[in-house]
């Protein structure tokens, strides 16, 4: 499998990764079935991403693509942790092969749907 | 960083013997084995010297062994031959019989030939210990077969097919019905460790490759048993009987040869003890992990665990990463969404068979690479686990 150094980087010391008490939030994405399982979690105070974690099962690209996510929705506000693209994980991350380019599309998934949980709980 | 290979499945390396006895090949003794002249005689005479010793190996005739390019041009020629042979005389469909969890290049044969209209499959599961059951062949035999291709030992779990019961099944159908239904065996993985005597095993046809015998990739053979009605599929000149068109790949067919008079049963006794001991350490020392097939009828060399809560590809990437090398039948090491067939096909639950890692040693594995390449994987599982947590758990809560 053709990783980039980042990818390599972010499988080897993930950022963010771990359980988080008490979160705001939690979003899971992706399917057992094929192989890839994302949990991402996240402590909003007003209306700011303070704190994100994620747990993954997965490949090394789906490991890499949420740690990434995190690392790009932490400390932003909520309307713009919303528009973080799966091409921003991909490109962020110096590129993905093209057959793990669904693995960037789940940790995209994953953390909108922990904003979504958040909202609902607000 | 200590680098130990652990993928002799995959391939292995090139025995520097077979290697010395290939090279003069390349450059000295270039001619090709076709030509009438000297040149062409000394390439001639060392592919016949090759024949010869496979020949003797497999206890058949030298007249029986087609060299190829590798087990998968072998397959390829056993069942398209067959089946276009029989095209040649007959105009109803063929049956064939084999098994879901053959190598690719024997299902995708299969495949291509339904797709093409030239045959009918029927794909026979294995047991859940990897082991297919001789009645199940018996009961999926029709009127119209004509093959059952059956592989001696499975490339991934390693698990050994009853080849000589399915044989005793064939040879009664035979001859109560008067029929002529061929055997064919790929035997790429059996070759090293198991008796391949094509009297004993009864098979019409077996192949096999080069490069997972410590000789060189591109080069197999096919033992085609005398009077079996087969054509070929490699249309040009006249070589190996007619059977299979191409100048002969005279250095890689010496380098087969050397490599099978290297081949020492013996060897295998060792690398039982190693596997063994690999297999306890493992399910010992590391928690929810589980052997894949049996443990009792399979290779010496082979192991292949499902870890929980884990991906293959993380565990392959994590092991090379520190110079091991391993591989895994995850559907993320592929690049489709389907997880190995072989473990889908034990009745293994897809998210299970992502979890899984192939470690197959070879002649020169010692206890001590085993001993770090355990330490190493402990700590990769560890890892994963933890970037994992309880995901797969509280999905299924969820997802009841």
């Amino acid at each position: 499998m053709d990783y980039s150094k980042k990818v390599l980087e972010h499988f080897i010391k993930p950022h963010n990764q771990g359980i988080m008490k008490n979160p705001s939030g939690v979003g899971i994405a992706g399917n057992p079935v094929c192989g890839d399982l994302m949990k991402i979690y996240i402590k909003v105070k007003d209306g700011i991403i303070k704190d994100i974690k994620f747990e993954t099962l997965g490949c090394a690209a789906a490991i890499a693509t949420s740690s990434m996510i995190t690392d790009l929705a932490k400390g932003k506000k909520i309307e713009a942790a919303i528009k973080i693209s799966r091409k921003d994980v991909a490109d962020s991350l110096g590129g993905l092969p093209p057959v793990k380019m669904h693995c960037s599309n789940l940790a995209d998934q994953a953390l909108h749907k922990a904003i979504e949980n958040y909202k609902l709980k607000k | 960083m200590k680098h130990i290979y652990l993928d002799h499945a995959a391939t292995t390396p090139v025995d520097k013997e077979v290697l010395k006895a290939m090279l003069p090949y390349f450059s000295q003794k270039f001619g090709n084995a076709m030509s009438i002249h000297a040149f062409g005689k000394e390439a001639e005479e060392a592919v016949d010297k090759s024949r010869e010793i496979l020949a003797n190996f497999l206890h058949c005739q030298t007249g029986e062994i087609i060299f190829t390019s590798g087990a998968t041009e072998a397959n390829n020629l056993a069942l398209k031959g067959v089946v276009k042979s029989y095209w040649n005389k007959q105009n109803t469909k063929p049956h064939i019989i084999t098994t879901a969890f053959e190598h690719h290049c024997v299902l995708d044969t299969c495949k291509s030939l339904e797709k093409e209209g030239l045959a009918e499959i029927s794909y026979i599961k294995p047991n859940r210990d990897g082991i297919i059951n001789p009645l199940d062949i018996k009961k999926a035999i029709k009127k119209n077969t004509i093959l059952v291709s059956a592989m001696y030992v499975n490339n991934e779990i390693g698990t050994v097919q009853p080849i000589q019961k399915i044989r005793e099944i064939l040879k009664t159908k035979n001859y109560k019905l008067q029929t002529k239904i061929l055997f064919h065996t790929d035997a790429t993985q059996a070759i090293n460790y198991f008796d391949c005597d094509v009297k004993k095993l009864g098979v019409d046809l077996l192949s096999f490759s080069g490069h997972k015998i410590y000789g060189p990739k591109g080069v197999g053979a096919l033992y085609i048993r005398k009077g079996t009605a087969i054509k070929r599929i490699m249309d040009g000149g006249d070589q190996e009987f007619s059977l299979r068109a191409g100048t002969q790949n005279v250095p890689g067919i010496v380098g087969l040869g050397k490599s099978v008079s290297l081949i020492e049963f013996k060897n295998a006794k060792k690398l039982l003890s190693l596997r063994d001991y690999l297999i306890k350490k493992v399910l010992k020392e590391i928690p929810e992990s589980k052997l894949n097939g049996s443990q009792k009828f399979r290779s010496p060399n082979n192991a292949n665990f499902t870890f929980a809560d884990m991906e293959g590809e993380g565990l392959v990437l994590g092991l090379s990463m520190k110079g091991i090398a391993c591989s895994t039948g995850s559907a993320c090491s592929t690049g489709s969404l389907e997880p190995s067939h072989v473990l889908l096909a034990l009745g293994m639950k897809p998210e299970k068979a992502h979890g899984s890692l192939r470690i197959t040693l070879g002649r020169d594995t010692t206890k001590q690479e085993i001993d770090i390449f355990i330490a190493k994987l402990k700590a990769i599982v560890a890892r994963l686990r933890k970037i994992s947590g309880n995901v797969l758990k509280e999905y299924y809560l969820e997802n009841k």
